[in-house]
């Protein structure tokens, strides 16, 4: 279950993210002083999880789960106990943490947002919300910019300083790395497979010892990466 | 109102055995405090008592994480004080931000 922390307090934060070390499946992904900046996130990646102070300058936490089309499961920490009511009002939250956090409330809390879950398909499993996220990206070729939906790529390779951006039409060459293309998809779609080759997880058709097949293309796993593509599988 | 003095209780059982922790949280406490205090003492003077009571309400969670739990309600009192623009509190608080600011530098 990956999560990601914002308040505007250092200290806050810092409490937050100790408190989740106590819970193994738990993995803070980013923390964050404002809530502008999460959303920007959450449009990109996908969440199970958000710690949020209602209390913060220009936009609240209460702004920030209205402005959310599909919000992910949000637990509120505040130093108040008179906005209980209005957060319940939210479907997405799910609790509600008076500040300073205990670890034996912090614990009661992860709970519920468990048995929460496991009343729906988890978000980083498949479903994501693709669409909030965008669906495609834009990349620069000889000063134009070229609209390619999620969708249509199959893989991505790093070939020096440029990568190959494989669709379903033609092979795209872009002067970029890996590393940055990665960071602009969406995490339920992409997976690195290989350290030079990211790969549209819908698109595989087989996959065998260190390969998978995509189209007509065979592309290499590699051995560190092979238990996350495994993790990912829907196995029989 | 009897004078409390500020604690690591708090922190020292989120901590356990994390020592690290423990440093990092000090550290982040001893750089974010003194700004929040200098933010407080700024609105205040400026008269823009809705930003000091924000900051109020910041600087209240460190008041709870010292263990500071009378001053933890005259600031919660302060915080609403200070939206209906009365600072007849501030002398209070701001003994209470020294009193804090003298005891993170023993630390």
């Amino acid at each position: 279950m990956n999560c990601i922390i914002i308040d505007d307090e250092a200290a806050a934060r810092a409490i937050v993210a100790q408190l989740c070390t106590s819970i193994p499946e738990l993995d803070v992904i980013e923390e964050f002083s404002n809530a502008i900046d999460a959303i920007k996130f959450l449009n990109q990646h996908s969440v199970d999880l958000v710690f949020l102070d209602i209390h913060m300058p220009g936009f609240t936490g209460f702004d920030f789960v209205q402005t959310l089309k599909d919000p992910p499961k949000i637990v509120l920490t505040t130093s108040d106990t008179n906005f209980a009511i209005e957060a319940y009002e939210y479907e997405a939250i799910v609790d509600y943490l008076v500040k300073p956090i205990t670890q034996e409330r912090f614990t009661k809390s992860i709970q519920k947002v468990k048995n929460t879950l496991a009343q729906q398909p988890s978000r980083s499993k498949g479903e994501g919300n693709a669409s909030s996220a965008g669906e495609d990206l834009y990349i620069n070729i000889d000063r134009r910019l070229i609209k390619l939906t999620f969708d249509e790529i199959l893989f991505i390779e790093a070939k020096g300083d440029y990568i190959d951006i494989k669709t379903t039409k033609e092979t795209h060459r872009v002067h970029n790395t890996l590393k940055k293309i990665k960071e602009k998809l969406p995490e339920e779609l992409f997976l690195q497979i290989h350290r030079s080759y990211i790969i549209n997880f819908t698109k595989i058709i087989d996959i065998e010892d260190n390969s998978v097949l995509i189209e007509k293309s065979v592309i290499p796993i590699s051995r560190s990466n092979r238990p996350e593509l495994m993790r990912r599988l829907n196995l029989l | 109102m009897s004078k409390e003095t500020p604690n690591l209780e708090y922190i020292k059982k989120l901590s356990g055995d994390d020592l690290a922790f423990e440093q990092k949280f000090i550290a982040i406490l001893k750089d974010e405090f003194p700004v929040e205090k200098q933010e407080y003492i700024k609105t205040l003077r400026e008269g823009k008592t809705n930003e000091s009571a924000l900051i109020v309400h910041k600087l209240k969670h460190k008041l709870n994480i010292l263990g500071l739990e009378k001053a933890y309600g005259l600031a919660v009192t302060y915080e609403e004080e200070l939206k209906m623009e009365n600072t007849a509190l501030n002398e209070e608080f701001s003994s209470i931000l020294e009193t804090i600011e003298s005891y993170l530098k023993t630390l």
